[in-house]
């Protein structure tokens, strides 16, 4: 497999097919946690760990021991309680070893289980038939991704709060609007020749 | 109104999943590009949701309170890939259109947050037809916003054109984009005739789906979080 192609996934992850903003996955916490560029930029930080591990071992899992059972229908149910039980450890682990991270990242590592962006990743690798190092490396892309996308959000978002704007559209119509203008700036990426 | 209807009710209108308690935004948003997916996505949602529901009441009193999460969701698990398979063999064009949203119906708000909220503390029948309630509810929304995209974006309704070939359909509505559009539209008009929504909450932090329903305490800690800060 060439170099050239684990950059292609990459790109296509993080901006082509945007996660929060042209696949809607990840829609909560992009619209809930996303008020100061500090804490989206931890969430973002903690996705990108989470998504990561557990796309590589979502593939590992489904490689070696649903495909040799046949027990290929039963992805989502093993993939959900992976995940599931995969952030638990990871939350234990960093309590443990580093308390430096865990103390940064800890507080949204229960948050990212329900996060539907984690199991659309492990399920959209299967899809693809991506191999273990192509999986890793569209996990990592998809979580840059949504970093992206929720730290320029803040951005935004720490702007609009100072400006006046109509009493309808206040709270969620503004946010929602800001995300429709980013989500069109991203389709641009779609014209990329890939 | 007996409690039966009124659980009918408080679905469809009073705590309407979609669009006054803003559970499940992510299928919301993907799959309404056309009146069809939207139906379609609703009425899965509802079966599973009206099964979980009904298992989940059943076996209450069966599941170990600190083990209640990981069981509802292998539960809901289950009953998705069920509908999964189903699908995938009776409506084979429906089930490519919607793709992974379909399986993605596991980590759906709603679905969980029902079963924590009702269909844990209250009878079989009363949580069938809560789940019945919602379900409707969100089935309603889901159609009536496909509808509208449908319409802007691509000039028909339900697949059959509607709009004389000199009009321009507003392409941007049925990609991405439209999507936030029109739910943003929405959730303004219902500010602006005082329609009370979780929506305005939501965006606050910490009332986000899948805190509410998954883990109160990391919501908690992460107000007091910020506060210190």
């Amino acid at each position: 497999m060439s170099n050239t192609s684990l950059i292609l996934i990459i790109i296509t992850t993080a901006l082509v097919n945007n996660v929060v903003l042209s696949q809607f996955l990840g829609i909560c916490s992009f619209l809930g946690v996303s008020r100061q560029i500090k804490t989206s930029a931890s969430l973002g930080a903690a996705v990108i760990f989470v998504i990561t591990i557990s796309s590589a071992v979502a593939n590992l899992l489904y490689t070696y021991l649903l495909v040799p059972l046949q027990l290929e229908y039963l992805e989502t149910i093993v993939f959900i309680l992976v995940i599931a039980a995969l952030v638990q450890m990871v939350e234990m682990f960093l309590k443990k070893t580093s308390p430096a991270i865990y103390k940064a990242l800890g507080i949204y590592l229960p948050l990212i289980t329900t996060n539907c962006a984690v199991l659309g990743v492990a399920l959209t690798n299967v899809q693809n038939e991506y191999n273990f190092v192509q999986s890793v490396v569209a996990g990592f892309g998809t979580a840059v991704g949504y970093t992206i996308a929720i730290v320029l959000l803040a951005g935004i978002r720490e702007r609009i709060d100072e400006s006046d704007i109509p009493a309808p559209f206040r709270g969620a119509p503004v946010v929602l609007l800001s995300a429709a203008l980013m989500s069109i700036a991203f389709m641009g990426f779609s014209g990329l020749a890939l | 109104m007996n409690q039966y209807t009124e659980r009918i009710y408080n679905g469809m209108i009073k705590e309407n999943p979609c669009l006054v308690l803003m559970l499940g935004m992510c299928p919301t948003l993907a799959v309404t590009t056309s009146a069809i997916n939207g139906l379609g996505m609703g009425l899965s949602t509802l079966a599973v949701l009206i099964c979980s529901n009904l298992v989940i009441s059943l076996m209450r009193n069966i599941i170990p309170d600190q083990v209640r999460l990981p069981a509802y969701i292998v539960i809901v698990a289950t009953l998705v890939t069920v509908v999964d398979l189903l699908m995938q063999a009776y409506v084979p064009n429906l089930y490519s259109a919607l793709g992974i949203y379909i399986p993605l119906i596991v980590v759906n708000c709603i679905i969980l947050g029902r079963a924590e909220a009702y269909a844990a503390k209250h009878p079989p029948l009363l949580s069938t037809l809560d789940g019945l309630g919602m379900g409707a509810g969100f089935t309603a929304a889901l159609t009536l916003i496909g509808l509208a995209r449908e319409f802007l974006g691509a000039g028909s309704v339900f697949g059959h054109a509607v709009l004389p070939k000199s009009v321009e359909p507003i392409g941007i509505f049925v990609k991405a984009p439209g999507a936030f559009l029109i739910i943003a539209i929405i959730i303004a008009v219902m500010n602006a005739v005082g329609i009370a929504s979780e929506a305005n909450k939501k965006v606050e932090g910490c009332n986000g789906c899948c805190t509410s329903c998954a883990d109160l305490t990391s919501c908690t800690s992460e107000k007091k979080e910020v506060a210190q800060r």
